[in-house]
Order: structure tokens, then sequence, then C-alpha cells
């Protein structure tokens, strides 16, 4: 710890080295900096005459959306069985694929290392795609409909749960593989009775959890035309039909509510 | 049930003297095992009897899906060089604003949302702003946003520090709940008002996990500014789009590499911030 002696020798501690004084000074100074210079790029690319009038347009919104058009609801079921299936069957896929990338992406199970960037690549392009970008590419490709929807959130889901079960992996305990290896276990088995058993709950686990976050993300696939209630959403902004769309929003509301609870009762009882 | 479990153990026991070993299921109860197994099955048949696949478009589509292969294989960054720079500058820089005013704006509510140090019903108002953020995508609250501040990125930078809120909050919240109250109350007993026990007690505790999670929500923004810009909300996300709708393929293609390179980048970049940290 720094300490200085002043002349008539009483000595004075401070926190921190002067040079470590300087580069938290620097730090701070080039953060400061850097931020305000972004917020000069976005403050001269915004029109601000609208940005003064948001406050009505505000206002102006909550009152078209208020009172909600209850009737809308009886339309929705529908697309919002839609949702759910392709949030769940898309998590399905999505965790079928997962499973062998993971154990692929291992360091502790992977049958190469060459085969193991490979996994890695997979799971990092998977996760830095977001599910709209990959529904926007499949309405390309498979047309409009719940199926490209489906495989956009199998899509993101690798890399999520890939990532999260290989983490898994790397972090059981090495005595029990040891053990089944013993025995003269092949490969194939030690993984089973090995290393399976010590990941399965962490799997459910994890593929509960991006089931919770999948629906979240299903409800607005229909932005771009991939099935869902976001179809309903989309039509209802292009009418301008605002009591409509607070119909739609109180719904993906409860309906997230309620896969969120049930997704954390599941988890406290796998944990 | 605990009795007809035991008698299950032994039985399994039983088999394994006599060099039968089955392993032990992950559900224990039999009925409810084989309860889940069977609405499974029945919610697979409802649900794929719903999915209408159109199988004349699907192998309309496999042409384009092989153009698309073909357009990552030769990414094109050149042609339309000013769009992507100008997207992927108005990307960074609402990515930037938008996670520091998030995080300033996060740390009251997060503050507000833990019921150890909140009253009921500041509690109550906080946890309702947390939930409103986290359930709506970014991609719907960017709509309202553009509505009320017109196009641009300065409605993409409001969306992402609303979302940020949620997303910081709850889980700020959360680690001061987990808090050592130990250290709270040493404060405390040195006759510390709110705002020093704040200071002194409940910051250095949750600072390591709070960086590392701003750090993490920078990364989680990025990836979102690359879509948002599909309502209008500026950024990566709008030429994306643009190019897509053009099927002008290498570009698209050109913009999610850049996308995943920049990803990997500010992942790495933060994996060393939080072992710092931690």
């Amino acid at each position: 710890m720094p300490v200085s002696t002043t002349s008539d020798g009483t000595p004075i501690w401070q926190r921190r080295t002067s040079r470590v004084q300087w580069l938290i000074f620097l730090a701070w100074l080039v953060g400061i900096s850097l931020l305000l210079l972004c917020w000069k790029v976005i403050s001269d690319n915004t029109m601000w005459v609208f940005v003064e009038d948001a406050g009505r347009q505000g206002s102006d919104l909550i009152s078209r959306m208020t009172p909600p058009r209850w009737e809308y609801a009886s339309q929705l079921w529908q697309p919002m069985w839609d949702t759910i299936n392709i949030a769940t069957l898309g998590t399905a896929l999505g965790i079928a694929l997962a499973f062998p990338v993971a154990f692929l992406a291992a360091r502790n199970t992977t049958p190469h290392p060459l085969v193991r960037s490979l996994a890695l690549t997979i799971i990092v392009s998977s996760r830095s795609i977001n599910s709209i970008i990959w529904a926007m590419l499949l309405v390309t490709i498979l047309g409009p409909g719940v199926l490209a929807g489906i495989i956009a959130i199998g899509l993101r889901s690798i890399g999520f749960v890939g990532k999260l079960l290989y983490e898994a992996i790397e972090e059981i305990h090495p005595t029990p593989v040891e053990a089944v290896s013993a025995t003269g276990a092949s490969r194939l088995q030690v993984m089973n009775y090995g290393v399976l058993p010590q990941v399965m709950p962490a799997f459910a686990g994890i593929s509960v959890y991006r089931w919770d976050i999948n629906i979240r993300e299903s409800t607005v696939l229909g932005l771009v035309g991939a099935g869902g209630i976001g179809l309903q959403l989309n039509a209802s902004i292009n009418l301008l039909a605002w009591n409509q769309v607070s119909v739609i929003f109180l719904m993906i509301f409860a309906t997230v509510l309620v896969s969120e609870w049930v997704s954390a009762r599941v988890r406290q009882a796998i944990i | 049930m605990s009795v007809s479990a035991e008698g299950l153990n032994s039985r399994r026991e039983d088999e394994a003297r006599r060099g039968v070993w089955r392993r032990p299921p992950l559900i224990a109860n039999p009925r409810l095992r084989w309860a889940l197994v069977a609405g499974v099955l029945v919610y697979l048949l409802l649900a794929l009897a719903s999915v209408e696949v159109n199988w004349e478009r699907v192998a309309e589509g496999a042409g384009r899906a092989l153009n698309f292969i073909a357009a990552f294989m030769q990414p094109d960054f050149l042609s339309r060089k000013g769009d992507i720079l100008n997207g992927l500058l108005e990307s960074l820089t609402m990515t930037l604003t938008s996670t520091v005013i998030g995080i300033l704006l996060a740390i009251p509510v997060g503050l507000g949302a833990a019921r150890n140090v909140a009253p009921l019903p500041v509690y109550i108002f906080c946890r309702a702003i947390i939930a409103i953020s986290r359930t709506f995508q970014e991609i719907i609250i960017a709509i309202l946003f553009v509505v009320m501040f017109g196009f641009g990125p300065f409605a993409g930078m409001i969306t992402l520090a609303f979302a940020t809120i949620g997303f910081m909050a709850k889980l700020l919240a959360e680690d001061i709940e987990d808090l050592d109250w130990k250290q709270v109350e040493a404060i405390r007993a040195t006759g510390a008002g709110w705002w020093q026990t704040m200071n002194q007690a409940v910051q250095p505790q949750v600072m390591p996990r709070l960086i590392g999670l701003s750090m993490y929500r920078l990364d989680i923004n990025f990836r979102e500014s690359s879509v948002i810009g599909i309502v209008g909300a500026g950024g990566i996300g709008a030429t994306l789009n643009t190019s897509l709708s053009r099927y002008e393929y290498s570009t698209s293609a050109a913009i999610l590499l850049i996308i995943i390179a920049i990803v990997l980048l500010s992942e790495y970049a933060s994996s060393h911030v939080r072992r710092w940290t931690q």
C-alpha cells in the first residue's frame, strides 16, 4: 500500500499509487470522451423535431390504445397456439441439435481439437445471430409460415443450449468417468454412464430456461412473416389499429408471465 | 409414494445382485414419469398436426437456399461499403450510449427492487418496471419508440436503454438480495445513514458482478441493435433488411459475418474483463 512521508516525518496513507490514480483518471477520460462522441453521432442522425414531438405522440398513442378492443382476443387463440408451438418445437429442435454439438465442443469429451473448434464456431455463429434475422433468412428460403419460425428458434437455441451445456460438461467430476472407463467401457458407454448422468439435471434446467426465452422471442417472429402472434401484431400496426395492438400486448404479457412461472417452478424442482 | 419408491429400490438392488443392473430413472415416481411421456406425445401430435407446410414453396425456396450458401462463400463487403459502414457506426454508437444510460437508470431501479433495502411500495413499483421491460422483446418496444421519436438511432438508443433497465435491474436486485448482511449491519452500527450504508456496505459487494453484467449487456445490446433496424430504429439491421429484400445475398452474408466477428471480439473482451474483476 502506498505510503509517503511528509517533510516533518508523518506518514500519509493513500489508497492507490499515483500511477494507478492517473491510469484510472485516463480510463475515465477516454470512456467519457468516447461516450460523448457516440452521442454526437446519434444526435447528428436524429430529427430533433420528431423527438420534441414525442410527448404528444406518446399520449396520442396511449389514447388510441385504450380501451383495448377485447372482442379481438377471440381471433388470437389460434396465433397464440402457433406461437407456443413455434417456441416449444423450436426448442426441441434446438436441443436435439445442440446436444451432440455440446459434446463435441467440451474439452473433455471432444474427439479432436479440430472438431472442437468447429463445434465452437457453430455455437458462436448461432448465438450471435438473433432469431429474427434467422427468421428473415428462412422466410426468404422456406416462405412465410410457422415452419420458418420453428427452424429459426431452433437454430438460435443451438448456441445458447450448446454453450451452457458444454460448460456443464467441462465442469463434471472426473472420478465417475475414470471409474466407468476402468471397467473397460467403450467411449460411448463412458459418455452414457459416466458423463450423461452428471449433466442431465443441468441439461434439463437449461432446456426449460431456453424454452421460456423462446416463448418471448417467438412472439415477435411474425413481424418478419414467420408465424405466430407477431403476424397479427404486424397487421394491426399496419392498420393503425392500436386498440388491437394493446390486446395483443396484454396477451403476450400474460403468456410470458405464465411461461416464466412454469420455467422457474420446473427448474426449482430439478435443481 | 415413499413405500413404493423403497420397494422399487429394493427390487433394483435384488436385480443388481443378480448382475442385471438398470440405471435409475431421472424422475423417480413412475406414475409422474409415464404421465409426462404421454403428455409430451399428445402435445407433439397436436402441435405437429397444426404446423402447415407448403412443400411447393419450400422446394421453390431450395434454390434460394443454395444461392445463400454460395453467397456466404463469397461475401461482398465492398459494393455497399458506405451503407454497411454507416449502419455499423450507428449500431456501435447506439450500443455504447444505450448501455451507459440503461445501467445508470438500472441502478436505482435495482436498488428499489431488492426487498431487503427497499420499502414495499417502491419494491412493487420497481418490480413492475422490470416485468414490463423484460416481457416485451426489444423489437416491440422499438416499434412504439419509433412511433414516438421518429425513425433513426435515437429511438433505437431509447429502446435498448429501456431493455437494459429490465435486465440489469433484475440481476442487480437478485444480487443485492443475496448479499452478506453482516457487512450492512457493521456499517449501520457505526451510525451510517441510508446513503452511506448503500455506498459502503452494498456497493462494494455487488460491484464486481455489476461490471461483469455490464460487459455482458454491452454484448447483448450490440446483437439487438442489429435487429431493431428492421422496424426503423437505425443501425446495421436496416442495412441487412434492405440487402435481404433486394436479394443481395452476398451483401447480407458480409453483414452477418461482420456481426459474428464483432460479437466474438466483444465476448472475448468481456470474458477478460470479468476474469479481471472477479
